[in-house]
């Protein structure tokens, strides 16, 4: 009605910070694979015409981003909502057809080869339609997020993508699906529910550190001594002691039974051995059914933290002002592999030391409050949801990705988004930012 | 609807901003706090390449490179590059077989990793270098690899030049701060070590950014951190390379040692030791095979007995003595004493060469006639020297004279581990004899005739004779004269070699009798028979008894009489009277010096000197029990030829004592050897049969093994 004007002004209320702050973002990330790929032995004006270059492919990358942006931007607003299901249903879909079609890459079977030697990976696509959909159920009238069966099935959508992504060896992307607690936390998930995870991964991370046997006199001294402060009030109410020594038992549980379990049954051997040199253990690959069945000769697999190592090197080589542009001598030597994809942020950290980390990073979180601040102005809930989706996927990006090449987290394949080399990344990020930039230029309008 | 939630958008960026802070906190400990980061970076990425700038030379006086730097090359490695060689060619231009070819392989990768280039084979003969350059495509991977070595041009003053070698985990942790790395050279002994830092000149450091396969990139930071290499700086030493030659010539197949110095500035002309061994043999790939050798050789060819020998300098001390007591004023140069033969005045009568009246009725004449009476004598006067208390007071101002004169201390010449010999302390007489009250000059009487405890090295017998021949000075014995660009610490160290050393007050006149008594000897006295074409000379013979075996040959000499230029010493081991053996050799080296060049005759003698054979008998069974005759120098002399030379210089002998401990030597050689000690002198070839019967039996033996282990 009184909008549609805009939508032949797609410039009018878009946030034009957002959009600064992107392709800054996009200029950073091709500077940073420039630095991985320079040699100063090669012409780089050459190359970077001919696109044989990762940085050169990023650029037509980026380009086409830049036209799909502006693709979105044109879009009605409201074929986000209406699209939301079928394209959920299509990404579903398309990520089951990789078991047939599959390409494997890097040892993970989730691409699909598509024309021009370009591959497609359902699974980063999936996220945009998630959130989509997780909006979509969140806003409409007749759902109550207050109401645990809400939960469930918003939990349920989440989960689909992510079970699908562990099949196809994915453990990266399968966690950013955990992402979307933030949205789902702001619609009225119970706190309870964030302290719990909490809890599960601090028991999880003292289950690794510590001998299971002690930890679990640990707990149960905790808990005794609970019983016998408390002992006044469990007289009047006997539930809460059986709360208590429930929660004694679901977490003697966990050490015992969970953690192991995980380790050995769900998670590859390689990624049981990287969370476990997290942690300066090493992991015995013999005890991991996966590997079992694989192959038998993985048996007592050294801690590979040769990444992890190598990128600590890098970051801190860099001191506090860095060696310079093109100066850094751990990416001049390729000493940090996977440079230009997971590791990228290592080859700032190295040329431009703490001073553009730290800065790097003050963008970053001046971006994520941004969209937080767009997401609080939103009218329609449906708008609000999938902003939070989004500053959530951001989020989790950059703080595993970068988390893990500094040695807090363990090493797992995500990317960092905008900077990252790689197509479907960047694609995904580009179609997640722009359609909140759509929906926000609409924020006027209530959707459904 | 979810209104009532909003602040929980400031929960969610407050989770945000706890898990940013927590990242920067790890990046502050990582990139400021800690700076191990940076340094296993370096470690990784920055390949530092030194650059080995060429080492000074060593010059004679005459400017003659006495060593020289040459180009080796050695064949390097690359395993991980080694794809695709022709093994068989490569083999059989090494001469060596397969297994032997994947031996050293393996050693490689173990010694340097796979993408390291490591040495395949080192110091490459020019033929080698020649065959591998031309077929170098075949073998990828492969390369040569230059490096510079030592070569010593004349063969000559190896024990004076010293060696380099690679530096050892002990020499690293000596010299901590001074910048060496494993693998480098420096000078381990002689000339090469006491002016390393000379010779040794400014290594350059070339740093390259090398991948994590160990390629090198290019320059680190267009090389804005690289050092240049500064070339060593050039020795120039007062060296004579021709009187050198001589020296260690007719020296050959003797147990001994030869010092010449210049008068007038204390340079040393010539300095050898023998048995010594070529300079060459220690350079380059000879070095692994020869050194071994060399260290376990009991004749100790390594050893400079010029700086270290000690010896009993007998009558060549002699005139020192006068010194002393004509310094003190305690005698005159007319004093003379009254020897009958022998030395009567302690009780047991000390002998005398002569007998006829008046052979010391003045110094002059005692010096030509060496007479022991008289010197002794002259010592109990030193010593009991009324001046002084007690014997002890005395004979410490004996000892200071004898001190200063350069006996029983370091001279301070620049070679390295000189020894300062032995003028013994008054606390070992006490040791022996008690309390200085019960004892005398009676008791360490022999001393007067440089016997007893008094041991000195040819280097300080030299050197005395320069003192006299300066008549009360010397210059500190040195080799290096100037050092190329001089700097304020050269010239500190040269200093003290150019700041005379005064010790007498004693005048000109009564040196002149000195001389004149040391000129005697070579006309009416034991050196009669060594003639210097066109030189009157002075000198003094010694024949000095030795606990251990045959007397050991002392000459010590300097010429010419009048404005001396240059002062000799000469010792030959278990070589008997003085002027037989090293009188000659001191001869021939003062002509070399002072005529430049031998007469015919000189020239014979030289010859025949050098084919002589003096080796202690003990030593060749050594040889023999040890299968190493064929490292003696062959021996192709016959004593009757050689007669005719020697006869009018062989001078009785009156030793009844060596024989006898000759005697006592032979006793204590092991009985076993016995029988190879039979003949006199097995001739080389016999040995070589035997050895070679030996060494198959051997390789028999190691057969058979071989055969029980498969």
């Amino acid at each position: 009605m009184s909008n549609t004007p805009n939508q032949n002004n797609f410039s009018k209320g878009t946030d034009l910070a957002v959009i600064i702050l992107y392709f800054a973002m996009v200029a950073i990330g091709i500077l940073c694979i420039f630095m991985v790929e320079y040699n100063p032995n090669s012409n780089w004006s050459n190359s970077l015409i001919a696109g044989k270059n990762s940085y050169s492919k990023q650029i037509y990358f980026a380009i086409f981003c830049g036209f799909v942006g502006i693709f979105i931007l044109l879009m009605d607003s409201k074929v986000f909502t209406a699209l939301a299901n079928i394209s959920y249903g299509v990404g579903i879909v398309l990520m089951l057809a990789t078991f047939v079609l599959g390409k494997n890459i890097n040892g993970s079977k989730s691409w699909i080869p598509i024309a021009g030697g370009f591959n497609l990976q359902p699974a980063e696509l999936c996220k945009i339609f998630t959130a989509l959909i997780l909006a979509k159920f969140i806003s409409k009238p007749d759902t109550d997020f207050t109401k645990l069966k809400s939960h469930l099935i918003a939990g349920a959508m989440i989960s689909l993508p992510a079970i699908l992504s562990i099949m196809q060896h994915e453990m990266g992307l399968a966690l950013v699906y955990s992402a979307f607690i933030f949205a789902m936390y702001r619609e009225g998930l119970p706190p309870v529910i964030l302290i719990v995870v909490l809890s599960f991964a601090i028991l999880v991370i003292a289950t690794l550190l510590l001998d299971p046997t002690i930890l679990a006199i640990i707990l149960t001294v905790i808990a005794a001594v609970i019983i016998l402060s408390m002992i006044k009030r469990f007289k009047r109410n006997k539930n809460n002691i059986i709360v208590i020594i429930g929660i004694w038992a679901v977490c003697f549980g966990t050490i015992r039974y969970a953690v192991p379990y995980i380790f050995n049954n769900v998670f590859e051997c390689y990624q049981s051995t990287r969370i476990y040199s997290m942690v300066g253990k090493e992991y015995d690959c013999g005890q991991n059914k996966k590997s079992a069945s694989a192959s038998g000769k993985t048996h007592g697999k050294k801690p590979d933290d040769y990444n992890v190592k190598q990128s600590k090197i890098a970051i801190g080589s860099g001191g506090f002002l860095g060696r310079g542009f093109l100066k850094g001598t751990q990416t001049r030597g390729k000493y940090v592999p996977e440079q230009n994809t997971d590791f990228i942020f290592t080859s700032l950290g190295e040329a431009f030391g703490f001073v553009g980390t730290a800065t790097f990073l003050g963008l970053y979180l001046f971006f994520l409050f941004r969209l937080i601040r767009i997401a609080e102005r939103q009218r329609s809930t449906f708008s609000r949801v999938y902003a939070y989706s989004v500053v959530g996927i951001f989020f989790f990006h950059i703080a595993v990705n970068i988390s893990m090449t500094i040695g807090l987290f363990p090493v797992v394949g995500i990317p960092l988004p905008l900077i990252s080399y790689g197509g479907s990344s960047l694609l995904t990020f580009t179609v997640l930012v722009f359609i909140l930039l759509r929906l926000d230029a609409d924020r006027q309008m209530v959707l459904r | 609807m979810a209104l009532y939630n909003s602040n929980r958008g400031g929960i969610i960026q407050i989770i945000i901003s706890f898990v940013f802070v927590i990242i920067i906190g790890q990046l502050i400990a990582l990139q400021i706090i800690s700076n191990k980061y940076k340094l296993a970076a370096d470690n990784n990425a920055i390949f530092r390449k030194i650059i080995y700038p060429d080492r000074g030379i060593i010059y004679d006086r005459k400017k003659h490179a006495l060593l020289e730097n040459s180009i080796s090359y050695d064949l390097v490695v690359i395993p991980n590059e080694a794809k695709g060689v022709d093994t068989s060619a490569l083999c059989s231009i090494l001469r060596i077989d397969k297994e032997e070819f994947n031996k050293r392989m393996i050693e490689v990768i173990v010694k340097n990793s796979r993408v390291k280039a490591g040495i395949f084979e080192p110091f490459l003969s020019p033929e080698l270098y020649a065959q591998l350059t031309e077929n170098l495509y075949r073998f990828p991977g492969f390369s040569l690899s230059e490096r510079s070595i030592r070569t010593y041009p004349y063969n000559t003053a190896a024990h004076v030049l010293g060696y380099v070698a690679e530096v050892d985990v002990n020499f690293l942790q000596k010299h901590e701060e001074e910048g060496y790395e494993m693998g480098d050279y420096a000078g381990m002994t002689g000339l090469e070590k006491q002016y390393e830092n000379v010779l040794m000149g400014q290594r350059g450091v070339k740093r390259y950014l090398r991948d994590n396969k160990g390629k090198i990139q290019g320059a680190f930071e267009k090389g804005q951190f690289d050092t240049l290499a500064v070339a060593g700086r050039n020795l120039y030493t007062s060296m004579d390379v021709e009187v050198q030659q001589l020296a260690e010539k007719v020296l050959t197949n003797k147990v001994g040692s030869a010092v010449a110095i210049n008068i007038k500035t204390g340079g040393v002309i010539a300095m050898a030791s023998s048995p010594g061994y070529n300079p060459n043999l220690l350079t380059g790939n000879q070095r692994r095979k020869t050194i071994g050798r060399l260290l376990l050789d009991t004749a100790r060819p390594i050893y400079n007995r010029a700086i270290k020998g000690q010896y009993p300098p007998g009558s060549t001390f002699k005139p020192l003595g006068a010194l002393i007591a004509l310094d003190e004023g305690l005698i005159t140069p007319s004093y003379g004493y009254n020897c009958f033969g022998s030395y009567g005045a302690c009780g047991d009568p000390r002998k005398c060469e002569h007998h006829n009246a008046g052979h010391a009725a003045n110094l002059q004449l005692a010096l030509a006639n060496s007479c022991n009476s008289y010197f002794l004598q002259v010592f109990r006067m030193a010593i009991d020297n009324p001046q002084y208390h007690n014997a002890k007071q005395g004979y410490l101002k004996w000892k200071e004279y004898v001190n200063s004169f350069g006996l029983g201390r370091k001279l301070g010449i620049d070679l390295p581990s000189e020894n300062k010999a032995s003028i013994p302390d008054t606390a070992q007489y006490n040791k022996d004899f008690g309390n200085p009250k019960y004892w005398n000059s009676c008791y360490m009487l022999t001393l007067g005739i440089g016997q007893d405890r008094m041991t000195a090295t040819p280097l300080q017998l030299a050197n005395s004779m320069a003192l006299i021949a300066n008549e009360g000075y010397y210059y500190t014995p040195h080799f290096v004269d100037s050092i190329e660009d001089e700097d304020e610490d050269d010239k500190v160290v040269l200093a003290k070699f150019r700041a005379k050393q005064e010790v007498t007050k004693i005048s000109g006149d009564i040196f002149k009798i000195i001389k004149e008594g040391m000129h005697d000897v070579t006309i009416i006295g034991t050196a009669a028979g060594i003639k210097v074409p066109g030189i009157e000379y002075c000198a003094k013979t010694g024949t000095a008894q030795n606990p251990h075996g045959k007397n050991h040959s002392l000459f010590v000499c300097f010429a010419p009489k009048d404005n001396p230029k240059i002062a000799v010493a000469v010792i030959v081991e278990n070589a008997g009277f003085g002027a037989t053996w090293a009188g000659p050799i001191a001869g021939l080296m003062m002509e070399k010096y002072l005529n430049d060049t031998l007469t015919k005759e000189s020239q014979l003698k030289a010859d025949n000197l050098s084919k002589v054979d003096l080796l202690p008998q003990a030593l060749k069974d050594w040889y023999v029990r040890n299968n190493k005759t064929d490292h003696l120098a062959p021996i192709e002399y016959n004593n009757d030829e050689l007669g005719d030379v020697w006869d009018m210089e062989m001078l009785p002998e009156n030793n009844p004592k060596p024989v006898k401990q000759i005697d006592t030597i032979k006793k204590t050689v092991d009985t076993s050897i016995k029988k190879a000690t039979t003949p006199p002198v097995p001739t080389p070839n016999v040995i070589r049969k035997d050895s070679a019967a030996l060494l198959n039996k051997k390789k028999k033996t190691i057969k058979v093994k071989h055969v029980k282990h498969t």
